[in-house]
């Protein structure tokens, strides 16, 4: 009310449009201002390419070593079952990429950005200005995370998507035999990709909690990030000691390759909701030490 | 409500209270109550501060860097939790009322702060969607004018890495004025800017103040405050010793008077003689507080005790001593 002559000003224009009248509306550009930022940024885009190269070059590079290994090696033993499918099939690339970015590729691909989400904002000291805005603590941790999720989403399909292209192009495509041993139609055999692409954007959405819980705890976004990055790697460790082996399937990498369970017939769906539930259980988990963490500290940044 | 510095030179520092009725909620612009934030570490930032900001005040927050400014700007605009006490915005308890109240509360917080890869514009418009009170319908305009206000326009397009310091403060004003505003808290909004970007802020704090907007503004140089308030609060060392109208604090100044001599020892007698507080002796010059003294009954005395007087002045102090004598000198770091 003191600031009249710019209220006046200013309010002509909104139309006298209620104030707060649409906060769905409101969070929603918000949201989208922030996928923008997210997406155009030079750093994230270069993130999407090297994802996206990664394809191609496991396509051309298994398309060349083909005729002389008869396809029974791989780089990976959970690729292997993959490969022997792969020369009758392209679609296959996609499971063969899938399985082999997910060790690394793809978690730091999602953990840069969702370990920088916070932790970044803090460096740059935009944090306080946000807050100040206001954009609400919990509206903007919403707002990371659901950003994260379509981020992580995006990783997932780009790398499927290109591995299915690149797949078909050098393998040709045809009906699929599954890990069963059942072979469907092609149409099938793509739902399946379909499914197994959704089920690791699960998974990447789940680690994408865990990295945001730890980038409101820091203002350094490469902290954060290495922090991020060292779970996963000390998760696939112990995943791999067989003396650790009563713990596994509680620790965040363990159902991540799980998505072989889609490729049999019938579905092993009890293994399916194992993974599901436990990226729900780390995502609900993570999700909560963020917020506790974010609505109760200090900004000093 | 107004705070005395202790041990202050002479007389009452207390002052008229702006305002005295009861509902002080509604007329004050920001409010807090025994304001109190101490660091994990034990160290105490801000002791008991009991800021009183009138609306539509210019109010000089002053204080050494390191007094507490900072952190009290935090708290009031709920960055910060206050460890105990109590504070309003525009009648409205923050940090509870954050959402509400803050969307009407431009601010400058410890220097400006945007993302080096996007444009001027597109941070400002990055921000303005953040608010969840904006309208995207109004933003291009809004945005198109926040930036002619503080002169960007040329610049819009250009990426914030690339902007020079001025730049960057100016766009952080523009930010602030990105919304119809009733308070505008600015930290330090000269730091770091030539002496010609300072008068540009200054006339713009002006220029805000004039719209009939609450200006809050600290600053650690009390000449960059002096000139646009209306009001002064000065911390230090996390205590608000000082709080009122400018004037009031101009009347504190204690006026001296200055004996220039060559018999020091002598005069200084006289000076006790007639009951003057505080003498101080440097060579060739004797000054003590002049008090209800006439000058004239100084130098007669002076004369009558044959007292060789070069040269006699009355001399009050100025806002900057006063101001250090608040604070205490510079440089010596006090925790």
């Amino acid at each position: 009310m003191s600031s009249v002559d710019l209220a006046v000003n200013d309010r002509r224009e909104t139309g006298g449009a209620p104030e707060s009248a649409a906060p769905v509306r409101n969070t929603l550009r918000f949201f989208g201002n922030e996928l923008r930022v997210t997406f155009f940024r030079r750093r994230n885009q270069l993130l999407l390419l090297v994802a996206a190269l990664f394809p191609l070059l496991i396509g051309i590079g298994l398309k060349l070593s083909m005729p002389h290994g008869g396809g029974g090696r791989g780089p990976s033993a959970s690729g292997a079952a993959y490969f022997s499918q792969l020369a009758a099939n392209g679609v296959f690339l996609t499971f063969v990429a899938l399985s082999l970015l997910l060790i690394l590729v793809l978690p730091v691909v999602v953990g840069v950005v969702s370990g920088d989400s916070i932790a970044g904002e803090a460096g740059y000291g935009t944090l306080r200005y946000l807050l100040a805005v206001p954009a609400g603590r919990t509206r903007l941790l919403a707002v990371k995370y659901a950003t994260i999720v379509v981020w992580a989403m995006a990783a997932t399909f780009t790398v499927s998507v290109i591995a299915l292209v690149v797949g078909v192009a050098l393998f040709g495509a045809g009906p699929v035999t599954l890990l069963s041993g059942t072979t469907v139609s092609l149409a099938d055999g793509l739902f399946h990709v379909l499914l197994v692409t959704l089920y690791v954007c699960a998974a990447m959405a789940a680690f994408g909690a865990i990295a945001l819980a730890i980038s409101t705890f820091t203002e350094h976004a490469i902290g954060a990030i290495a922090a991020a990055m060292i779970i996963v790697v000390a998760s696939e460790v112990i995943d791999n000691i067989p003396q650790f082996a009563p713990v596994a399937p509680y620790i965040p990498t363990h159902w991540w390759l799980s998505f072989d369970s889609l490729l049999r017939t019938p579905i092993d769906t009890t293994t399916l909701w194992h993974g599901l539930l436990s990226f729900a259980v780390y995502a609900v988990l993570f999700l909560s030490i963020a917020w506790a963490r974010f609505t109760s500290a200090d900004v000093t940044s | 409500m107004i705070q005395a510095a202790p041990g202050d030179r002479d007389g009452p520092m207390t002052v008229p209270a702006p305002l005295t009725s009861a509902d002080q909620g509604a007329e004050l612009a920001i409010a807090s109550s025994a304001l109190t934030k101490r660091f994990r570490g034990g160290q105490l930032a801000v002791d008991h501060v009991d800021l009183a900001v009138p609306r539509g005040a210019v109010y000089g927050f002053l204080g050494p860097n390191g007094s507490g400014k900072t952190t009290t700007i935090r708290m009031l605009l709920g960055l910060a939790f206050p460890t105990s006490g109590s504070a309003e915005l525009l009648g409205v308890p923050m940090p509870e009322g954050a959402t509400r109240v803050l969307s009407r509360v431009g601010s400058l917080v410890e220097g400006p702060a945007f993302y080096p890869y996007l444009s001027g514009w597109d941070n400002l418009a990055r921000y303005d969607a953040a608010d969840r009170t904006a309208s995207a319908r109004t933003a291009k305009a809004r945005i198109g004018e926040a930036m002619e206000r503080v002169g960007l326009t040329g610049a819009a397009k250009k990426k914030f890495r690339n902007y020079s310091l001025g730049m960057k403060q100016r766009l952080a004003i523009a930010a602030a004025l990105l919304t119809p505003r009733d308070l505008i808290i600015l930290d330090e909004p000269t730091n770091g800017l030539d002496p010609q970007g300072t008068r540009e802020v200054r006339a713009l704090v002006r220029q805000i103040a004039a719209e009939g907007i609450t200006v809050f503004v600290s600053s650690h140089l009390l000449a960059e405050v002096e000139q646009v308030s209306t009001h002064v609060g000065v911390m230090r060392l996390g205590k608000l010793v000082f709080q009122g109208e400018l004037a009031a604090l101009r009347r504190t100044a204690a006026p001296r008077v200055a004996v220039r001599t060559g018999d020091t020892a002598a005069a200084a007698e006289v000076l006790a003689k007639l009951s003057l507080v505080d003498p101080v002796v440097v060579d060739g010059l004797v000054t003590a507080e002049l008090g209800d003294v006439a000058p004239e009954k100084v130098t007669a005395e002076l004369v009558h005790a044959g007292v060789g007087v070069r040269g006699l002045s009355v001399e009050a102090p100025s806002l900057e001593d006063l101001f250090v004598g608040l604070t205490g000198e510079g440089f010596d770091v006090e925790r």
